[in-house]
């Protein structure tokens, strides 16, 4: 009896060492990534036929993150903190004898110097900054591009000499985004232009805004162009204030000032959501000529039904350069159509591509 | 455009005073039409049904009172159905007035009804808010009601099944701060309570360890800004819904990369969602009055057709005479 | 001087930005984060600023018994009555300076609001909802007056609205609900799903791109200080 359990036992330790000897467990740090990445790699011994990875959570305890049948194979945990260790159990075994082995690793994900992933997205970047920068260089040494007309801001000028001619004021508003929203520093420099023109006019100008970040930037902003148009003395820094955050009591404030002071022109450029038509409707029916400007898509429907012009989408970027007229910045227009070519190259073989069965190219633009 | 007459301030009078009845109306006498479920809508729904028991979630109060009528029944039907589907709710606030559009929520959902405070009282228990209209009007029932009202879930508890962080100012840098973690950027929750020592709080670091992310959002920052940062950079599933005068322009983010899992738009999409879960809430009730409003507002744009061809033929008249 | 110093900025922290999203390593990648961070305090400090502009706004018009002032003190008094009761007691489970009102919160009603909350649900929430609900009937009469049909287009535009609208109330359901299985592609709210979902999605597609590339070539301005309008500047 007990040279059968001699043996079994021998037995038993034989099948652990090959098994063990032949099962392997590693993990890898993510080459060229941010850091929050870990490839984990194993293999199975033979007579094991499942395998199991778990993850030690921050309180220590192993959790379950991969179950397989696979012999050999690799996934890779993107749920990793940078430069932070990670604990890893491999448990591979087998369903029926219940054999098993048991293999722990560790690993700390390395932040390295380039992240390969997004080199798509700096080639574009490369491409259509490379093309701007060309376009911009090309016409400071003179050479001119032809600029498509933008009627909304052709207006822009009969706009502020009917308030002149009306003795009303013009009414500005910049949108209801912060100042983080691009739309509405591209807001602010329309602005500029448009404070210039009516400081020239000695039009009065009011600007109501939504958050303490963009009034201070549109304070200057104003106070800025009145003094570049000569005209310090007749700014008025009480005509650039703070309404409230709250969406439709900004609204409720815009409202009233449309009823109250009848201006002759109204300015809506920014970022509008839900409250485009009720501005719009209400200075139509004060009788104002309405100009206004967003990149939100899909309240463009209501600017456009409501308001004497529109600028669609990239015309509200393009305005400061189009108003300015400096060849630079008109230049640099030219740098977007470069973009629009370049999109639509991309869609064009990305949909053949696709239909086609191969998946590279949007493969490559997966930037998870 | 500059002048507007008489004859036109005239009809936009009539015409609001129509619409006014029609949407008016409808919610005294209960029509009960039926309505149809979009795949959008569908879909925000399979992601909380499909999302494991014990997940801990989080839904973004992206709104003010003024978007209530349109987003609240959404956050009713949503925190409903992640606390019946065992969830445990973040609420988190990028507008400021958010904060009590969560508290709302979650006070209308574990409050007794109405009916149960006035026993409680009688009885001279403790007593608990009250109600809010939008779901005494649902529990009050109405006629051909054909299913339940919004569940009461007086066994949730505030820390342990559902939390309000608060508001953080910031928006898109709030969220990509929630990235990294969400104890340093919400230390306190909306009652000062320190975040740590709250339970629910305890497996939770940062959005990677969220089932998902809903954000209901009235405008700027909101579900855009979450499905550029959570989605988008740490790959979190994000869904929502919006206004339904916004809700067109979210559909391009719901594709192949699956940036948004599905939207629901407005009153349409909070009924759809209604419809989904068997349930006859705020969103239903109200879904009648939106449906004559369209119906006013086509017979008026035929009107307006009508009187524009009538216009155009009786110039046309007049220059042939001419 | 004014302008140069603030345009270096721009130029150093735009460019540290654009590093950070594909240098990951120290320093430059935690720098997005820390900038962030530093957007969070000053945002939260202009509260005060966006507080006191509001205040010397309304006193000026006061004082100066400008046209409408009476608005303008409603307007500061609510502001007022707003922070201070909210600063005495507090709201829902948070107390004030006095505490929780626990008397006055009777008073106001069954079961006790505090006066915050009294105000905020009876009276702020009504106040918003009244002017979200103006959006109705501004689409009415905007729609009323936009799909008139003048030419292809507009007929088109028209038609388009016509389905959409259908197909987004229980209406569209009921007029096409009963068609057999074989037409249902003609139910209407199917069709108002189509539409959204395939050429509204692409033409939305369309403008948010060539909005994408707006925005490179205006963050592209600023950095390199070309554009310099949101300064104050000109060119």
């Amino acid at each position: 009896m007990r040279h059968i359990l001699l043996i079994a036992s021998l037995m038993c330790l034989l099948t652990d060492v090959i098994h063990a000897q032949t099962t392997s467990f590693e993990v890898k740090d993510y080459p060229w990534d941010d850091g929050k990445k870990l490839i984990l790699e194993w293999k199975i011994g033979a007579g094991l036929d499942s395998l199991r990875i778990q993850k030690a959570d921050p309180e220590g305890n192993f959790i379950t993150i991969y179950d397989t049948t696979e012999s050999f194979g690799s996934i890779v945990d993107d749920d990793v903190q940078p430069e932070q260790e990670a604990e890893y159990l491999m448990i591979a075994y087998n369903q029926s004898t219940s054999d098993s082995v048991v293999v722990s690793r560790g690993m700390t994900p390395l932040v390295q110097w380039y992240n390969l992933q997004k080199t798509p997205l700096l080639i574009t970047m490369l491409l259509l900054s490379g093309m701007i920068l060309y376009y911009i260089f090309a016409s400071k040494r003179g050479k001119e591009f032809f600029i498509r007309r933008i009627n909304a801001l052709d207006s822009m000028e009969e706009a502020i000499g009917r308030a002149t001619e009306k003795g009303k004021p013009i009414l500005f508003v910049p949108g209801i985004g912060d100042l983080d929203e691009i739309q509405t520093i591209a807001s602010l420099t329309i602005l500029s232009h448009l404070a210039y023109r009516a400081a020239q006019y000695d039009a009065d100008i009011i600007v109501p805004v939504r958050f303490s970040m963009v009034l201070t930037a549109a304070r200057e902003v104003v106070k800025e162009a009145y003094i570049r148009a000569g005209r310090a003395d007749a700014y008025r820094s009480d005509r650039v204030f703070y309404l409230t955050d709250d969406q439709f009591g900004y609204v409720a404030g815009i409202d009233g000032i449309m009823v109250r002071e009848q201006p002759a022109a109204n300015f809506f450029l920014g970022s509008f959501y839900a409250e485009s038509l009720i501005l719009a409707e209400t200075g139509f029916s004060t009788g104002a000529i309405q100009t206004s400007g967003t990149a939100n898509a899909h309240q463009l429907p209501f600017f456009i039904v409501a308001c004497d012009w529109t600028l669609i989408g990239e015309e509200l970027f393009a305005a400061s350069a189009y108003l300015s007229r400096d060849a630079q910045q008109l230049g640099s227009l030219k740098g977007h159509d470069f973009g629009k070519i370049l999109c639509i190259a991309l869609i064009l073989v990305g949909a053949v591509l696709e239909y086609s069965g191969i998946h590279w190219l949007s493969n490559m633009f997966n930037l998870g | 455009m500059s002048s507007v007459n008489t004859s036109v301030r005239w009809e936009r009078m009539i015409l609001y005073v129509i619409l006014f009845l029609g949407v008016m109306l409808p919610l005294i006498f209960h029509i009960g039409w039926k309505t149809d479920v979009s795949p959008h809508v569908q879909m925000v729904h399979d992601l909380v049904e499909n999302t494991p028991a014990g997940s801990t979630v989080l839904i973004s109060f992206d709104y003010e009172p003024s978007t209530m009528p349109e987003l609240k029944p959404m956050a009713l039907s949503l925190v409903d159905h992640a606390w019946q589907r065992g969830h445990k709710v973040i609420a988190v606030a990028l507008w400021p007035m958010g904060v009590q559009m969560a508290n709302d929520v979650f006070q209308e959902l574990t409050a007794l009804p109405v009916t149960d405070i006035a026993a409680d009282q009688s009885s001279g228990e403790t007593k608990t808010s009250v109600a809010s209209d939008s779901t005494k009007v649902a529990l009050s029932g109405v006629e051909n009601a054909p299913d339940s009202t919004i569940a009461r879930h007086t066994d949730k508890k505030y820390g342990i099944d559902y939390v309000n962080l608060g508001f953080k100012p910031g928006g898109m840098v709030t969220i990509k701060a929630m990235g990294r973690s969400i104890h340093e950027t919400f230390p306190a929750d909306a009652f000062g309570t320190p975040v740590g020592s709250l339970p629910i709080m305890d497996d939770i670091v940062r959005l990677r360890d969220l089932g998902y992310v809903m954000s209901l959002s009235a405008g700027d920052p909101g579900l855009k800004q979450w499905i550029m940062v959570a989605h988008d950079n740490f790959k979190v599933l994000v869904s929502g819904g919006t206004t339904a005068v916004s809700a067109p322009g979210f559909l391009p983010y719901i594709n192949n990369r699956d940036q948004l899992r599905g939207v629901m738009g407005g009153l349409k999409g909070a009924a759809e969602y209604e419809k989904l879960r068997g349930v006859f809430g705020p969103a239903s009730i109200k879904m009648d009055s939106q449906s004559i409003a369209h119906v006013i507002i086509l017979i008026f744009i035929a009107i307006g057709n009508i009187k524009a061809y009538r216009r155009r033929k009786a110039q046309r008249r007049k220059s042939e005479k001419a | 001087m004014k302008r140069t110093i603030p345009m270096i900025i721009t130029f150093i922290v735009g460019m540290l930005v654009i590093i950070s999203e594909f240098v990951p390593h120290k320093p430059f990648g935690p720098i997005a984060g820390t900038l962030e961070n530093w957007f969070l305090i000053i945002a939260g400090f202009t509260i005060i600023l966006g507080v006191l502009s509001l205040i010397r706004m309304n006193s000026i018009k006061i004082k100066s018994r400008a046209e409408n002032w009476q608005y303008f003190l409603a307007g500061l008094i609510s502001f007022g009555v707003m922070v201070l009761v909210g600063v005495f007691w507090g709201m829902q489970e948070s107390s004030g300076i006095l505490g929780h009102g626990e008397k006055i919160s009777a008073w106001l009603g069954t079961p006790p609001t505090k006066p915050f909350d009294y105000l905020f649900n009876n009276l702020f929430i009504h106040l918003s909802a009244t002017m979200f609900s103006l959006l109705a009937f501004y689409i009415a009469s905007a729609a009323y007056r936009a799909f008139i049909i003048r030419s292809f287009e507009s007929n088109l535009l028209m038609i388009t609205a016509v389905i959409i609208m259908l197909g987004r109330t229980s209406l569209g359901t009921i007029m096409t609900g009963w068609l057999p299985p074989s037409l249902q592609f003609l139910h209407l709210p199917r069709i108002a799903d189509y539409i959204m979902m395939y050429p509204n999605s692409a033409a939305q597609r369309a403008i948010m791109i060539s909005a994408a590339l707006g925005v490179i070539g205006s963050s592209l301005r600023i950095i390199l200080g070309i554009e310099r309008s949101y300064l104050g500047g000109g060119k």
